[in-house]
């Protein structure tokens, strides 16, 4: 009767603590972003491709000179993504189109809950209060799981060294400007302010705004308010997003409700289960030993007389 | 009769500005060149002229909206500025912040819970904007870059100029 009780309690409390991890990861969830953090809005309707943020992007982070130079045209005849020599890319999209072509600039979107950080073991990934996730090179151990996790593609590796792995990706210039409360060097030098900086809830709003306004300029939808749980960039479009090489296929659950789940029953089957489980096999063991002994005791007094 | 009315408003109005301050008027004449991008770094400062864009534009209000009391044409604008008087400063930059994105202009935006105006553009925004969308759409200015403002010598350096010609990185993986 003890043992069963015992047994009862085990799997009372191991449950107990097993949905008690599961709520709280789903609590989680609900997580919209620092309260006071920055980001940029940018309406692709105002772009007019002339690279001056790739220029900007370049000097700031003291980047390599690029291939080509930042007014060559010929690097919009392939779609570009950003790498470890270029943090950010512009894209040309509806180049037949009659309304004229569409340039969309590439980045890190600095994602409410990235992907990267949630991949990395070795916790290389911090998402600032000011919006930014930034990314510490002497930590990494350069498993490239945050190349693979980022639903943006934004991390580039940097080859070149072997034994000093570094990924290098857009960090809001937050060393330099961001945690000054300046912006990005990209939106300071767009001249057609295709680039807005300020706070991501007011640029959320100042993004409804604008489709309210003039609803034929834009779709009626900000990409980044939503997408894998926000993003600290947002983007206005005059078409449908999947024309301008977006991801439309994105859920808005953040990338870490997918591992969620399983990563918050890591701890309780590494801690419970060795413990219950052995006291199971302690105990049956006991109970056959136990019977065993009786039996051929009771064997050995029945062959005694 | 009810364009006679304005008339006599704006004549009030601008009879109560020439009583309260006889300045606002003496700042009244229009230039004929402004001198824009005077500290430009990466790009050279040069002429804007004024007067053949007014000879050609005709409309203040296409570039200067409801500032010098001209007929306000948007239809969004009216609702508001239907009847405003010229304002004492009509430049680009007396409304148009030069740093818009500046943590004290942000502050400043947040802190005035009153403003209408949130989404307004600052001035390099407002004026490459304003220029190359008229310019594209009449299709008779220039739209290039260096097409108004020659690039400086640091503004070569910046673009990295001298590379041009050079094989884009994925011309060569081909």
């Amino acid at each position: 009767m003890k043992r069963r009780n015992f047994l009862k309690a085990c799997l009372i409390g191991g449950t107990t603590i097993a949905l008690g991890k599961t709520n709280k990861g789903y609590a989680s969830g609900s997580f919209e972003g620092y309260p006071e953090a920055m980001g940029v809005l940018v309406d692709t309707t105002r772009c007019i491709g002339c690279r001056s943020c790739e220029a900007a992007c370049n000097k700031e982070q003291k980047l390599p000179e690029p291939d080509t130079s930042f007014d060559d045209p010929s690097v919009f005849e392939h779609d570009r993504r950003p790498t470890a020599k270029a943090y950010t890319v512009v894209n040309r999209y509806q180049k037949e189109q009659p309304s004229g072509p569409v340039y969309r600039k590439v980045q890190c979107n600095h994602c409410n809950e990235p992907a990267c950080l949630t991949s990395c073991f070795v916790n290389a990934y911090t998402k600032t209060q000011e919006g930014a996730v930034i990314y510490n090179s002497k930590v990494c151990v350069g498993c490239r799981n945050c190349m693979i996790a980022c639903p943006f593609n934004a991390p580039g590796y940097d080859y070149d060294s072997a034994t000093n792995p570094v990924v290098k990706k857009c960090i809001l210039c937050y060393d330099t400007r961001l945690k000054y409360g300046r912006p990005p060097a990209c939106v300071e030098i767009c001249p057609q302010e295709a680039l807005t900086f300020g706070h991501r809830a007011d640029l959320i709003k100042l993004a409804h705004e604008r489709i309210r306004a003039t609803p034929d300029r834009y779709v009626d939808h900000v990409y980044g308010e939503k997408e894998v749980g926000g993003t600290s960039w947002l983007y206005l479009a005059p078409v449908g997003f999947d024309k301008l090489g977006f991801d439309t296929t994105l859920s808005n659950d953040p990338i870490i409700s997918n591992v969620k789940d399983f990563l918050g029953m890591v701890p309780m089957v590494l801690s419970i289960w060795p413990a219950l489980f052995s006291g199971i096999h302690l105990l049956c063991k006991n109970q056959e030993h136990g019977e065993h002994g009786h039996d051929t005791d009771s064997n050995q007094e029945d062959t005694k007389p | 009769m009810s364009s006679y009315k304005h008339l006599i408003v704006a004549a009030l109005s601008i009879g109560a500005i020439s009583v309260s301050s006889p300045a606002a008027l003496q700042c009244a004449p229009v230039p004929d060149s402004i001198t824009l991008n005077p500290n430009g770094k990466l790009f050279s400062p040069f002429t804007f002229n004024h007067s053949k864009h007014i000879q050609s534009i005709k409309e203040c209000a296409d570039c200067h909206h409801h500032t010098t009391g001209t007929l306000v044409l948007d239809p969004n604008c009216v609702r508001c500025h239907q009847n405003s008087s010229p304002t004492a400063v009509v430049s680009c930059k007396g409304c148009h912040s030069a740093t818009p994105f500046s943590p004290e202009t942000l502050a400043a935006k947040r802190a005035d819970k009153q403003r209408y105006h949130l989404d307004k553009m600052g001035l390099k925004g407002a004026m490459h904007q304003n220029c190359i969308g008229c310019h594209t759409k009449v299709g008779n200015g220039p739209t290039g870059c260096q097409d108004c403002h020659p690039r400086t010598k640091e503004g070569a350096a910046f673009y990295s100029t001298n590379r041009k010609g050079a094989k884009p990185a994925h011309a060569e993986e081909e």
